[in-house]
């Protein structure tokens, strides 16, 4: 049975501490993305399970033995990273080979190797050339060929697909979720874009600050968040989060407009957050919220608005054939089914939207 | 293809009219520019065209200002080649310089390579000390070499002519500066790859800092190659003078014959200006990259 286990995994420079006692399994085939802002200790951990960074507090175990004193060649583990770590001066063929160095196979078969993990990448044309006749997309898939070749038990990405254009980078998105149901091997993969996160996790693990805030399906952390930051994090346009007190059947909302809420009873005037999704704030009829509309943004089959409603800025949507304008009042719907409310102190969840 | 070559010399065409009407305005600040070049053009070539044009006249004829020699001669030529000694002395400096050139180049680029890449204590320390010993002349240094070859039996040998220059602070302040523009994530895959540290640095490093090697090698090659003083005072025996001090002792004591000296220099030109020409499409990299006035 071979798994990734993180236990209490902690990482300080001198005396700062940056990484907060990870708790973390990866199962079988597993496709895990890290996620989070900025300097909150993804690469960090990455890096740790590659084996290239010192291990302050806690263990690694992968496939049942603790690496933490393993050298990264031992760790049966493969590395993409952001800026390919092609070489320039070697073809294709010796780039992808270089996995191989260490490995105790005849030339032949290591050939064989290169060979077979080239067309799966599409790249058996290009083999005898050099990194500078290469696409960036191509270039990248010399990178993960180069991983691929050593078939490691885990495959670790730190954000491979972020010196890519918006269009390569869907694309090779979706090269590398069928390369994951192609070899079945765990996947621990770096980004700080959330769509990257959702569209390719099984799970996804959201960080911040060296701490994890949730681990959970993309469903799970999308419909289910388990505090505010994770609510604003995941989703774009943001989640709107607006000031509230219990009512004991639902909340009242800062501009005295209330909403019941099925399924939990909250204290009359405990302060909370109120959460909704811009696409849960439609503009209706109802008009259980009104405002002016702001800034209108187009986007085809919908239109975001951000509205003024009394003092305070939400994100809502509107059709996208008869667009509101700048300027226009409109009303808002809402259903107390989809709000999530969150502890206006410490931000955690009380209770989220059906999933 | 007919169109867009009528594009090409319409575009062509017009680029000539602007840069004519730009010549007019800019002719003033750009005749002065140019007669400053000029000038300085000039002061760089004289002392080699006077060299060749010595190295072409007879000794009666020497000490005239005149560049083009009266009565050209290769005589000088037949003279140098055919005697022994400059053959002898021409394969000692290229045997030095080339064994200088390589180790500076081994020992420069794996101790920049270490400085640059890894974190150690007193690093610091180690870098500043070594780039301090850039400030020190050649000069100030010929005595503490002479009395340490003297000691340890050095002198008068190849090894007492090449010991200092087997690794310099230039080379290694050039090649840390190189290694840094190297990314770590380079080094960390072939980490993952199994490498083990010195595989990692000549495998995957050195490749990668191959302009910075080349225009250290010329710099290298150069400075041994016309290097004099060191060479003059460790060598007593003529066998093992190098090209610059064998040449100095053409002729005798009350004589110096210059047209010798000056033919054997031509001469010796030739295997820098060889290097040159297969280089320096790397050393003008190399000397921009560096941000070095060459
Ligand atoms: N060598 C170091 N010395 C001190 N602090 C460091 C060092 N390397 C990283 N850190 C700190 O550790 C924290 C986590 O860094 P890490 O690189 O893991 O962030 P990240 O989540 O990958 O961010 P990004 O999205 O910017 O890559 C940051 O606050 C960073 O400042
Ligand atoms: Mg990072």
């Amino acid at each position: 049975m071979s798994q990734l286990i993180l236990r209490d995994l902690v990482k300080r420079y001198g005396t700062t501490q940056v990484l907060h006692s990870i708790n973390l399994t990866v199962e079988q085939g597993e496709f895990v993305v890290l996620v989070g802002p900025s300097g909150c200790g993804k690469s960090t951990t990455l890096r740790m399970i590659a084996g290239l960074e010192e291990i302050s507090g806690g263990t690694i175990e992968i496939g049942g033995r603790v690496v933490n004193n393993l050298e990264p060649k031992d760790r049966n583990i493969a590395m993409v990273f952001q800026n390919y770590a092609i070489y320039p001066h070697m073809t294709v063929r010796r780039n992808i080979g270089f996995g191989l160095k260490t490995a105790k196979l005849s030339k032949a078969e290591k050939n064989a190797r290169i060979d077979e993990v080239a067309a799966i990448l599409g790249m058996t044309e290009y083999l005898e050339r050099k990194p500078a006749q290469l696409s960036g997309g191509q270039r990248q898939r010399v990178a993960i060929g180069r991983a691929m070749v050593r078939d490691p038990a885990v495959f670790l990405f730190d954000e491979p697909l972020s010196n890519l254009d918006a269009q390569l980078r869907t694309q090779m998105r979706l090269e590398i979720k069928k390369l994951h149901t192609r070899v079945g091997r765990m996947m621990i993969f770096v980004t700080h874009d959330q769509v990257e996160a959702m569209t390719l996790a099984d799970r996804i693990v959201i960080m911040k600050d060296g701490h994890i805030q949730q681990i959970g399906t993309p469903a799970q952390v999308y419909h289910e968040p388990a505090n505010t930051f994770v609510a604003q994090f995941i989703g774009a346009p943001q989640m709107n989060l607006l000031k509230a007190e219990g009512t004991g059947t639902g909340v009242r909302l800062w501009n005295g407009v209330e909403i019941a809420v099925p399924g939990i009873q909250i204290a009359p005037g405990r302060p909370v957050s109120f959460g909704i999704r811009p696409e849960d704030l439609k503009s209706d009829a109802s008009a259980v919220l009104s405002g002016t509309v702001t800034v209108a943004e187009p986007l085809g089959a919908e239109t975001l608005v951000y509205v003024d409603v009394d003092g305070v800025e939400v994100t809502a949507t509107a059709p996208g054939r008869t667009p509101p304008r700048a300027g226009d009042r409109i009303g808002l719907g809402l259903s107390g089914d989809n709000a999530h409310l969150f502890d206006s102190a410490s931000g955690q969840s009380l209770r989220t939207a059906r999933a | 293809m007919a169109q867009a070559d009528e594009l090409t010399i319409r575009a062509t065409s017009d680029t000539l009219l602007r840069a004519q009407a730009a010549r007019k305005q800019a002719s003033a600040a750009q005749f002065v520019r140019w007669m400053l070049l000029f000038a300085g053009g000039v002061i760089m070539v004289m002392p080699l065209a006077y060299m060749i044009s010595t190295s072409l006249k007879w000794p009666w004829e020497v000490y005239e200002i005149g560049l083009i020699p009266q009565e050209p001669t290769l005589e000088n030529y037949t003279y140098v080649l055919e005697d022994g000694r400059f053959f002898g002395w021409f394969v000692n400096s290229l045997v030095i310089a080339t064994i200088t050139t390589l180790s500076a180049l081994f020992f420069d680029s794996l101790v920049g390579y270490t400085l640059c890449k890894f974190q150690f204590r007193g690093r610091y320390i180690v870098f500043i000390a070594i780039l301090s010993t850039l400030m020190i002349p050649t000069e100030m240094l010929v005595i503490p070499w002479y009395m340490m070859s003297q000691s340890f039996g050095w002198l008068d040998s190849y090894w007492g002519i090449m010991f200092p220059g087997l690794m310099t602070a230039f080379g290694v302040f050039l090649m840390k500066q190189f290694f840094e523009t190297v990314p770590d994530d380079f080094l960390e895959a072939a980490r993952i790859d199994g490498l083990n540290e010195f595989q990692i640095w000549w495998q995957v490093a050195m490749p990668m800092v191959k302009p910075a090697l080349a225009a250290l090698a010329i710099f290298i090659f150069l400075g041994n190659w016309t290097a004099f003083l060191w060479p003059l005072i460790v060598t007593t025996s003529p066998d093992l003078y190098t090209l610059p001090v064998g040449l100095a002792s053409f002729g005798d004591e009350a004589d110096v014959a210059w047209e010798l000296i000056m033919t054997g220099a031509a001469i010796s030109t030739l295997p820098t200006l060889i290097f040159f020409l297969i280089f320096q499409r790397f050393i003008i990299r190399g000397v921009v990259m560096a941000g070095l006035k060459g």
